[in-house]
């Protein structure tokens, strides 16, 4: 993202409720016409950071700037943004064209104009047959097709996103998934979208901030999260099933844990190689298993316990020793509980975290 | 074969055997319907009984009250009690009727509902979306007032409207009724406006509105019913009160109710009860015809209003 | 950029909105009140004087026959009053809530007299009483000769006569607070009861009337917040008397400011009704709101 000019960049944000820190000196930077998803299980602060930036809660330090201006004390409707709500947040005594015009009519913009971004945001939503209903006669993925639409007229650099997706069930979020993306392609405008869905962050973002606590653990594109976590909460989080993990230790020959040893030749240390007390991370996909186990240089063999067939993979849960290893296979074998499976990896896929900070080595 | 597709029983394919089948008989006089019905009935008379008695009561002529009883239909009606009441019936000097009292209700309560309306409302609103430090302080004091007995504030306010040079007069009493109805309708407003989701208050502050803007354009819309509650809620509650009327404004400022008593229960004169009865029907006429039109939504008001007492 | 506002200023609409609110809250409710029992303490007369009394004041009142009776009568309006609207109310709402037809025009019919000012309400109630012509004379006419009851003229019982006035009017409401909480428990816990064939009244027993305590409490707050401004109906149906047999509180304090010219008295009687109403809403509260302050 170093060639993109920066759109939005917050500056040492805090945010506190009381004596409660809700952010903590957070500092980001987004690229102009960047995607980035905010992610998080609830409570992390994604949301109130996403509100922060649309100036709907107002932070205790810090500054933010929008388009390089600094927006930090400017009202919601001045800063340039448009948002779209979870609950959707349409006026319910208005049409759709009413919701969609309410913003323009109170920032005095030509009628003419009015009209003719209307149309251009309802061409774009194929939202046309609606705009002389009521919200309450929308179904919901029509509603927050509204709402985005509502974005869409203000003609700003900046779109937010709260949750947009999570009261629309599995079929249709998916689809509005994709048109999002295709929206995104065809405006080319800066999206800030928070979600504690990991499928739809990997899915649409250019980068994906995961926060915690107040603060932004990783920062980096889908495949930098998904394949070089910065930490053991960050590899956790992403992917589901979770990443299998072994508690154990580095030395001079690799990483040793409770009756398997693991060579490091091919693992690509964040620093220099270091000593002591790890956790070693492998994802269920990166496990093999049946013939092309043996290709690989960490060989077991799980005994298989619980299967969850998906059509295109089967998860299995087998237990090698006293431990739990979840595997991603492919859909068209189907072991049976009590099946003995010869497994491997290969470390250069695997994470390597400290014992103690839990940081990536 | 038509025979046989109608009768159920022969139905193709059907696979039912002998014992019950469909829908299970129900006995529309088991005993516990009677019990329950029977209950009914015998309460709801008993409320009935007393509405029934003011309506035959003030139709009847004085001769034939004191004859025979109370629970018997008139054997002649007449609206002569129902005349007297509302133009001749006296109350100390004026006997101008009950005319007087509803011409002053009706100047009390328009006003009051009004401003304690809109009062209430904008508190209610500024409470929920606009919260600034130091609101609810003011909003807890207004409440737990509005369990504190009247008489505790009685008297001072008697001085600030004597201060103000507004004491014995309507507009004084239009203060009491804002004043007093401002707890229960603040509270309302507030529970309704914060239960609107709080994303769309957001989205019109993005959109550009402030505080009026989105009062008037998102949040009134959105509110009619609880408006209507609202308006149900004072009208009877100013409509009938008592104490306040009697104690801030001058006899010839009286409100109804008060008239209505001061008739009634005047020492002077042969006791007229069909006149009694007629005034009294005429004071409670107003509430029972909202009562009667408004249905559920003076349900919803008094569950709300009920803390007012 | 915008100049950042002063605190002051800082949601200024807001501030000016509730400005009535804030003059209501401090000056009228919370100045009056204090203002009323500073000045209790006073020898006030005819016009309120800041000369200091001790507890004079409080000392006549609880020597004072009639409000030892107002006492009196309060308490046996409250208590009794308390019993039968919530028994009466929880189970005329249980029989509603039997999925029963018509049950728009019952309500209807139990709660309009709440419609009515206590004012009617006493009236009517004095005219069914009337001993000459009411209840009392009609069923005499029936046959039963010796038949009795006539609470307003008779000292022993006239407070009856007023909670019979005072139940018609308030029951409805109880019922439909009452009715409201029942129809907010979960629809499962009958069908849970129906499968383990636990009796109904058994159910409303055991299961429903603990789950409904919040609005057994509530309404317990509703129906005794009420009781303590008994006023009206007092002053309509039987002015007090017979005698002094049916004074109450409230009508003491009026009486005594605005009649008696004892405006001394007056306030100390209604510190006393104010001492009375925190008594009930202080556990109140710390049961309603003290448990979830957070949030």
């Amino acid at each position: 993202m170093e060639n993109m000019e920066t759109n939005i960049s917050i500056k040492n944000l805090d945010l506190s409720f009381g004596a409660v820190d809700v952010l903590k000196n957070l500092n980001l930077d987004i690229g102009q016409g960047e995607f980035l998803v905010l992610l998080g299980s609830s409570g992390c602060g994604k949301s109130t950071l996403l509100n922060c930036i649309a100036g709907l809660l107002e932070i205790t330090d810090g500054q933010i700037f929008i388009g390089g201006r600094n927006v930090t004390w400017e009202e919601p409707s001045k800063r340039g943004i448009g948002m779209v709500f979870q609950s959707y947040a349409l006026y319910p005594q208005m049409t759709v064209e009413g919701n969609l015009t309410f913003g323009l009519k109170n920032a005095k913009v030509p009628k003419a104009e009015i009209e003719e971004r209307v149309a251009r945001a309802a061409k774009i939503l194929q939202i046309e047959p609606l705009l002389k209903r009521k919200p309450a006669a929308l179904s919901g993925g029509q509603r927050q097709r509204v709402a985005i639409g509502r974005a869409l007229v203000r003609d700003v650099d900046v779109f937010l996103f709260d949750e947009p997706l999570s009261n629309l069930d599995a079929k249709l979020r998916a689809d509005l998934r994709v048109e999002i993306k295709q929206l995104h392609q065809t405006l080319a405008n800066t999206m800030i979208y928070v979600t504690h869905d990991q499928v739809e962050a990997m899915t649409l973002a250019d980068r994906i901030a995961i926060m915690r606590g107040g603060l932004i653990l990783q920062l980096g594109s889908p495949d930098e999260i998904y394949s070089r976590p910065a930490n053991k909460y960050v590899a956790e989080f992403i992917g589901s099933p979770s990443m299998n993990f072994f508690e154990g230790h580095i030395d001079d020959s690799g990483f040793a844990t409770q009756g398997l040893h693991v060579p490091l030749q091919g693992y690509d240390f964040a620093g220099p190689r270091p000593q002591g007390p790890a956790w070693l991370g492998i994802r269920p996909e990166h496990i093999a298993s049946g013939e092309v186990a043996s290709a690989h240089p960490v060989q077991m063999t799980g005994k298989a316990e619980l299967i969850e067939p998906l059509g295109s993979d089967t998860l299995v849960r087998s237990r090698v020793g006293d431990r739990q290893i979840w595997l991603r296979m492919d859909g068209q074998i189907k072991p049976r509980p009590g099946d003995e499976l010869p497994i491997g990896f290969d470390p250069a896929m695997a994470s390597l975290f400290d014992k103690d900070s839990e940081e990536r080595l | 074969m038509a025979d046989l597709s109608t009768n159920p029983a022969h139905r193709a394919g059907d696979r039912t055997e002998a014992g019950p089948r469909g829908r299970r008989p129900k006995r529309a006089f088991s005993g516990r319907n009677i019990m329950i019905y029977g209950t009914l009935i015998v309460v709801a008379l008993y409320y009935l009984l007393p509405l029934y008695v003011m309506v035959v009561t003030s139709l009847k002529g004085m001769p034939e009250i004191r004859l025979g009883n109370i629970f018997s239909p008139p054997m002649e009606i007449t609206f002569a009690p129902w005349k007297k009441a509302w133009a001749e019936a006296c109350t100390g000097l004026n006997c101008d009727g009950l005319s007087r009292g509803f011409g002053n209700s009706i100047k009390i309560m328009v006003p009051s509902v009004i401003l304690s309306i809109v009062i209430a409302s904008l508190n209610g609103y500024a409470l929920a979306n606009w919260k600034f430090k130091g609101a609810d302080i003011f909003f807890t004091i207004l409440i737990i007032g509005a369990f504190i007995p009247y008489q505790v504030m009685l008297y001072p306010i008697v001085i600030l409207l004597r201060e103000a040079g507004l004491y014995g007069s309507l507009t004084g009493l239009i203060i009491v009724h804002t004043i007093f109805g401002m707890p229960i309708l603040t509270l309302l407003f507030r529970n309704y406006f914060t239960s609107v989701p709080e994303e769309l208050f957001k989205a019109a502050r993005v959109d550009g509105a402030g505080f009026w803007g989105i009062y008037f354009r998102i949040m009134l819309p959105m509110s009619l019913p609880i408006f209507v509650v609202a308006m149900i809620l004072q009208v009877t509650g100013i409509w009938n009160d008592f104490l306040f009327g009697v104690v801030y404004t001058r006899p010839e400022n009286y409100p109804m109710t008060v008239q209505l008593n001061n008739i009634v229960n005047s020492v002077q004169g042969v006791k007229e009860y069909n006149v009694n009865m007629a005034a009294t029907l005429l004071t409670g006429l107003v509430p029972l015809i909202i009562y009667f039109i408004s249905g559920k939504l003076f349900v919803r008001g008094i569950a709300a209003g009920a803390v007012k007492g | 950029m915008s100049d950042r506002p002063s605190r002051l200023f800082h949601n200024l609409n807001a501030k000016i909105a509730s400005i009535p609110m804030a003059l209501t809250a401090m000056v009228v409710f919370l100045g009056g009140s204090i203002w009323t029992v500073v000045y209790s303490f006073t020898n006030s007369k005819l016009l309120p004087r800041a000369k200091w009394a001790g507890l004079d004041q409080y000392e006549r009142l609880w020597g004072t026959e009639r409000w030892l009776i107002s006492i009196e009568n309060l308490a046996i309006y409250g208590v009794l009053s308390l019993i039968f609207s919530l028994v009466i109310g929880f189970v005329l709402a249980a029989l509603m809530d039997q999925k029963i037809r018509f049950e728009d025009t019952f309500r209807t019919i139990f709660l309009y007299p709440f419609a009515l000012s206590f004012i009617v309400t006493g009236l009517v109630w004095q005219w069914l009483l009337n001993p000459e012509f009411g209840i009392q004379s009609v069923i005499r006419d029936l046959g039963f000769e010796s038949f009795n009851f006539d609470p307003l003229y008779n000292a022993d019982i006239a407070i009856y006569g007023i909670l019979i006035a005072g139940l018609w009017q308030g029951t409805g409401l109880v019922m439909c607070l009452m009715l409201a909480g029942l129809r907010g428990i979960d629809e499962d816990i009958w069908k849970a009861s129906r499968i383990d064939g636990i009796p109904m009244w058994k159910t409303y027993l055991l299961v429903v009337i603990p789950m409904m305590r919040p609005v057994f409490i509530t309404t317990l707050v509703i129906i005794t917040a009420g009781i303590v401004k008994l006023y009206d109906l007092v002053v309509a149906q039987t002015g007090g008397g017979p005698g002094i047999a049916t004074e109450v509180p409230a009508k003491y304090v009026y009486d005594m400011m605005f009649q008696a010219q004892n405006l001394g008295q007056g306030f100390a009687a209604s510190t006393m009704m104010l001492i009375s109403v925190i008594i009930i809403i202080i556990p109140w509260a710390y049961l309603e709101f003290g448990g979830k302050r957070r949030g």
